[in-house]
């Protein structure tokens, strides 16, 4: 068990190593010839206008949340597959109503106007 | 015997112990040495998949594809890659330098990682951890960061754009898939990614087809192809959270995008076809890589052309698709499998009356979804018939009569 995590632990760092090399290595294949019109900002050829970090859409924000929720809820639902053959269907049943919970989480949401693009 | 992988890696243990290092170091030297091997090998997958996906591109486009480099074009992707080390790699004014730096390395990783825990053979099984599909998910996330990372450092108008809708799309594509990744768990009692292996005597896309048909929609989304591209969309923001990359930094999101469409084929091979097992896996592993390669190439072409046929979506269609009607859609199937599933064990079914009603559960399911969909919408105009005016047809100057 602690060699297989051992081994994703080695696997992290290869990973990370080999793409790193390849991202470094043009420092020394490629030219470096920085200046003031190729720094710049790609705008399709216009000149910038403004802060690059503008105001976004609440909505991406709204579509977060829900995701939370509902991420947070189907990990909960892991443990109940793994354990399934120990389950008796009382319980099965109440797996059944969390996810109607879910489902009907969804429903207010959607029902609120949250899943609407406007 | 059969297994040349297990021969190697025994062969390259004795001969460090023969160096005289010690038991602990031989060991973690050779995972780390088996983990390096197979983060190239996946590398340099990517280098024949470019060409294989150039080609595929170019017959269902009406054309050729790359023929000029080496035979067939075979040699076009390494003079790619010899063309992208000696391009310069630059960084716009304004950019948050480390973030734009990590994010490619970071988007990489983040697809390399899942290949940590794919059993490739009956032998082959990398790290057989009894939290893999949670792992999966975990790990594939982290290129959603890598994307918001991209964008948001490169002090630029589309990228961030960009970033935003790969975050919103990412993330709401995620719950739909880790619920369907609920059900091969299900049916195999087990996290294990080689549990689940070995549970599937019958194909899950047999038991659990219409999970496998939503595994298949929600990781083409993950990885933000047509016609979910619209984090790169071309035409309205240029390149997504990419417009600023260059050179070498550019060319690891492009692979990383290659090698996750390779790695959900990987995916979709292991969950729902049976992995490596085929006649004669067990006996002669070297054939279960063969297999595992041939149905991972199924799930890649199936991408490809899906990729290559439809249009583009708009971002209301893409996160109404999910939230209106994948997500109720998974919770039902979920519940209509869980129920059905232990209603057959409990009353000691036969394997093949198991299969049989799973099946016909989801064939169902399937059709009370088109019932429903018929009733909500019933003259979307897809669903019309449309009656076009006759096409001008071409008509020849009269050249006879000047």
């Amino acid at each position: 068990m602690l060699d297989n995590w051992l081994y994703i632990g080695l696997f992290i760092i290869a990973a990370i190593l080999i793409p790193a090399v390849a991202v470094i290595l043009p420092r020394w294949v490629a030219p470096r010839k920085p200046n003031a019109i190729k720094q710049e900002t790609y705008e399709c050829g216009m000149e910038t206008v403004g802060d690059a970090w503008v105001q976004f859409k609440v909505q991406y924000y709204i579509f977060a949340l829900v995701f939370l929720i509902f991420d947070i809820e189907t990990v909960f639902l892991f443990p109940w597959a793994v354990a399934y053959d120990k389950l008796p269907m009382f319980a099965v049943m109440e797996g059944v109503i969390f996810i109607a919970i879910l489902l009907a989480g969804l429903m207010y949401a959607w029902r609120k106007g949250a899943l609407e693009w406007a | 015997m059969g297994d040349p992988i297990n021969l190697i890696s025994q062969w390259f243990n004795d001969l460090l112990l023969g160096w005289g290092l010690g038991e602990k170091l031989v060991a973690v030297l050779s995972l780390f040495v088996g983990a390096a091997i197979l983060v190239t090998a996946s590398l340099l997958t990517v280098v024949v998949l470019i060409w294989v996906e150039r080609k595929i591109a170019g017959r269902l486009q009406d054309r050729i594809g790359p023929n000029r480099a080496g035979p067939f074009g075979l040699l076009q992707p390494i003079a790619d890659i010899i063309k992208i080390f000696t391009k310069e790699i630059t960084t716009p004014d304004g950019a948050d330098k480390v973030a734009f730096n990590i994010a490619p390395v970071l988007a990489m990783a983040s697809v390399l990682l899942i290949w940590a825990v794919i059993p490739m053979a009956a032998t082959v099984v990398g790290s057989d951890i009894n939290v893999g599909v949670l792992y999966i998910v975990a790990v594939g996330s982290l290129g959603i960061v890598a994307i918001l990372m991209a964008g948001w450092s490169s002090n630029n108008k589309f990228a961030l754009l960009g970033a935003f809708r790969a975050v919103a799309q990412m993330v709401s594509y995620e719950v739909p898939m880790v619920l369907t990744l609920l059900i091969p768990v299900l049916l195999a009692r087990s996290m294990g990614i080689n549990d689940i292996v070995q549970a599937q005597s019958t194909w899950f896309i047999v038991i659990a087809p219409l999970a496998g048909l939503i595994f298949l929609i929600t990781s083409m989304a993950e990885v933000g192809r047509a016609p979910f591209d619209l984090i790169e969309a071309e035409s309205e923001i240029v390149a997504g959270f990419h417009v600023e990359y260059s050179g070498m930094a550019f060319g690891m999101f492009y692979v990383s995008e290659f090698l996750h469409v390779w790695t959900i084929g990987a995916l979709i091979a292991t969950l729902f076809l049976g992995g490596w097992r085929g006649p004669g896996a067990e006996t002669w592993p070297i054939l279960g890589l063969f297999y595992f390669y041939i149905k991972t190439f199924v799930g890649y072409f199936l991408i490809t052309w899906i990729r290559l046929s439809l249009p583009r979506v708009r971002i209301d269609q893409l996160l109404s698709f999910n939230w209106k009607f994948l997500t109720p859609l998974t919770l039902v199937i979920l519940v209509v499998t869980a129920i059905v599933d232990k209603a057959l064990s409990m009353a000691g079914a036969a394997r093949w009356l198991y299969v049989l009603v799973m099946l016909a559960a989801n064939v169902l399911v399937g059709w009370g979804t088109m019932l429903v969909l018929k009733t909500v919408e019933p003259n979307r105009p897809g669903r019309v018939r449309q009656e076009f005016p006759p096409r001008p047809v071409a008509v020849a100057p009269e050249a006879a009569d000047n």
